[in-house]
């Protein structure tokens, strides 16, 4: 019994002392809340009849909020704190088991995912014919172009190490690039594509030249100013680009000459279909999708060539790269010009597809979407860029369908409203739990001979 | 004789303002292990970066093999098959072993990387069993094979290493040191090397130099330095001052 005594006893204690702490650590935190929520919610100001000013109480309100806080805050800190404790104290050893299966998920999580998006359309038109259009236009192709955007991004960002906070307007000089040249010269999207490439890629030299001694910090700001003055150009210099008014009649693109209408040569009449505006939006659901995968592809070759390595040693040790006989100075412009050409060509497909574009389209908050999406997936993981574009874009989509939560908060519920609050949410939460990104760790593009040399024995710590 | 393969001369390095190199002097043959001693911030890694071209030398000239380096950009420099171990070793510490070794490669180009992956692997054992591991998870000796290993797969005619030992166990030293030897034998490879172990340094050298504040007080060779009393009581035995009252 004596020996069993202080084996029950301790514990005991111990919680006894948990508890004391958590009521105080609550005590303190209803404290600070109300302080800072008195003036916040406690009071309001409103106009009466005779348009003065009234200060109006809510003390409900105020303490419901407070009481809230106080409640979650004690939940943390006697559940939630104790089990990471505990979880912390567990022995590290990962399962086998646990493992192998995330091996499989690794390997098989690629194919699968291309293997989906090819027949995403497909499942659509088949389980809901209803909202086909919507769900393959918002859902489909708008985040694949996020994604295409993201991997353009990646690799100035990810890739080569250099931020870049003015993305965007590359993306608009693609898309004006497209409308302009389009509506004036009757040129076709197939030629227009890849000009539209080359004079994005150009800009990005042109702003790579200024800030090439640059880096962080300043080259953030830089970039972020370069971004602002093409969208104020293309907002003041009316003549050229029409101004806020933006350019509209865009021609859309066709296959081969076709046009997706109802006419005699459209396509619809050219097969023998029926005429249905569900052609246009599959057939521009597979060309952003081609354009995604050359994205891809061309990224993952250049990762193996020497100028793609010189991009990751270059965000590694700029100095070293230099005295391994690097032209730093080239290797941050071919960054920046790859980066803006894939900008440009996702930028003259979203004029091609909406018809209409101004410079609404081309805000710093496009930017900073894009720079979050790289951030979230992982700096440099072209599997990461895209499920957290997946995340990003697809999740704003969805706030706009939620339309049962109407029926809980009223009709003037907006949930989109609520979008930059719940993505701020998100990605601190992200932040915390995977700060490197949801794909954070780093696949080496190059092999000896083939992986063999990847055994346990070889991948254990060095002592030396 | 012969010019020397590397030529420096009356060499003056500013860091904005302050004065780093007051005017330097110091040769390397062809097929030379040469030392660069001296104590902490006596200028040493300056002068290893002025080589570079990184900082500049704002006066005196920088010869390698008979040509002008000195208004040269780093990467150019590096063309002319000048290889650095730097200070810090800076490692890019993502990238795997075998990035690392395709990045030294860049100078010497793809067509021989297998055999001269093979080289360095013979003197370094260590790297081919960490092949596929990334920079920075290495230890701090392996760090360092690495960061010299980097620079033999330049085909290096002049190998610039900074302060090998440093921080590192004494066996992986001698190692090291062992390495840089086998290769001035066999290969004929020309090394400056810049230490602050002078004693090993001293040994291991053909010819050696002493720097203090931006000068060269003392040259030699390896063994004669090693004898003269300066040294030793600076270098070797702890104290200083009698060769900062030498000049």
């Amino acid at each position: 019994m004596a020996v069993a005594a202080p084996d029950t006893a301790l514990p005991h204690t111990a919680a006894r002392a948990n508890l004391a702490h958590a009521l105080k650590d609550a005590a303190i935190t209803a404290l600070i809340s109300f302080a800072l929520l008195l003036p916040l919610i406690g009071f309001k100001t409103v106009q009466n009849m005779r348009n003065e000013l009234e200060l109006e109480t809510r003390i409900p309100l105020l303490l419901a909020i407070v009481a809230i806080i106080t409640a979650a805050r004690l939940f943390g800190s006697l559940v939630i704190e104790p089990w990471r404790e505990r979880r912390a104290l567990r022995p590290h050893a990962e399962d086998a088991r646990l493992t192998a299966l995330k091996t499989t998920f690794a390997n098989w999580f690629t194919p699968f995912a291309m293997g989906f998006v090819l027949v995403y359309p497909l499942i659509i038109m088949v389980f809901f014919p209803q909202g086909a259009l919507k769900w393959i236009d918002n859902f489909g192709i708008q985040i694949l172009i996020y994604i295409m955007l993201g991997w353009g991004l990646n690799i100035v960002v990810g890739l080569a190490g250099l931020l870049d906070l003015g993305y965007v307007a590359f993306y608009a000089v693609g898309s004006y690039a497209y409308a302009l040249l389009a509506k004036e010269f009757g040129l076709s999207f197939w030629i227009l594509l890849p000009l539209a490439g080359i004079l994005s890629a150009f800009w990005g030299v042109l702003l790579g030249f200024p800030v090439l001694r640059l880096r962080g910090d300043y080259l953030a700001i830089v970039t972020l100013a370069f971004g602002e003055i093409i969208r104020l150009i293309l907002i003041n210099w009316v003549s050229f680009t029409g101004g806020y008014a933006g350019v509209s009649g865009i021609p859309r693109p066709t296959l081969f000459g076709i046009p997706f209408n109802a006419t005699e040569q459209g396509f619809a009449a050219t097969f023998g279909l029926e005429f249905n505006p569900i052609h246009r939006t599959l057939f521009l659901y597979y060309v952003i999708l081609a354009l995604g995968l050359v994205t891809a592809y061309v990224t993952i070759r250049l990762r193996q060539l020497p100028v793609g390595r010189a991009w990751e040693a270059l965000r590694e040790d700029e100095i070293a790269c230099r005295s391994l006989g690097i032209n730093t100075t080239n290797t941050k412009l071919t960054a920046f010009a790859m980066g803006a050409m894939f900008a440009g060509f996702a930028g003259s497909f979203f004029a091609a597809r909406q018809g209409f574009i101004s410079p609404e389209s081309f805000t710093f908050l496009e930017s900073a979407t894009i720079l979050s999406i790289v951030v979230l997936g992982g700096m440099g993981s072209m599997i990461g860029v895209a499920v957290a574009a997946v995340v990003m874009i697809g999740g704003t989509e969805i706030m706009r369908e939620l339309d049962f939560l109407k029926y809980i908060f009223g009709n003037d519920f907006d949930p989109t409203q609520y979008r930059m609050l719940i993505f701020g949410f998100a990605m601190v939460l992200i932040m915390i739990w995977k700060p490197r990104g949801l794909v954070g760790t780093r696949e080496p593009s190059a092999f000896y001979k083939e992986r063999r040399t990847i055994l346990g024995s070889h991948v254990k710590e060095g002592h030396g | 004789m012969t010019a020397p393969l590397l030529a420096v001369r009356g060499v003056k390095t500013y860091y904005g303002k302050i004065v780093a190199l007051r005017g330097v002097d110091v040769d390397v043959a062809d097929g030379e292990i040469v030392t660069l001693i001296g104590a902490n911030g006596a200028g040493k890694s300056t002068l290893m970066m002025t080589i570079f071209g990184n900082p500049r030398a704002r006066e005196g000239s920088i010869v390698f093999d008979g040509r002008d380096i000195t208004r040269l950009p780093t990467h150019e420099i590096a063309r002319l098959r000048i290889a650095q171990a730097p200070e810090g070793r800076r490692i890019f510490s993502r990238m795997t072993v075998l990035e690392n070794l395709q990045m030294g490669a860049i100078v010497a180009g793809d067509a021989d990387f297998a055999t001269d992956c093979q080289k360095v692997f013979k003197l370094f054992p260590r790297l081919e069993q960490r092949l596929h591991q990334r920079g920075g998870t290495l230890s701090g000796g392996e760090q360092q094979m690495l960061a010299i290993a980097r620079a033999l797969m330049a085909r290096p005619r002049l190998l610039l290493l900074d302060e090998p030992s440093l921080g590192l166990a004494p066996m992986i030293v001698r190692q090291i040191f062992d390495a840089i030897r086998e290769l001035n034998r066999v290969e004929k490879l020309t090394v400056f090397l810049v230490e602050q172990n002078a004693f090993h340094a001293l040994k291991l050298a053909h010819r050696g130099y002493v720097m203090v504040n931006g000068v060269i007080t003392m040259s030699g060779t390896g063994k004669e330095l090693l004898e003269r009393p300066e040294v030793k009581s600076a270098y070797l035995e702890g104290g200083r001052q009698e060769v900062e009252a030498a000049p």
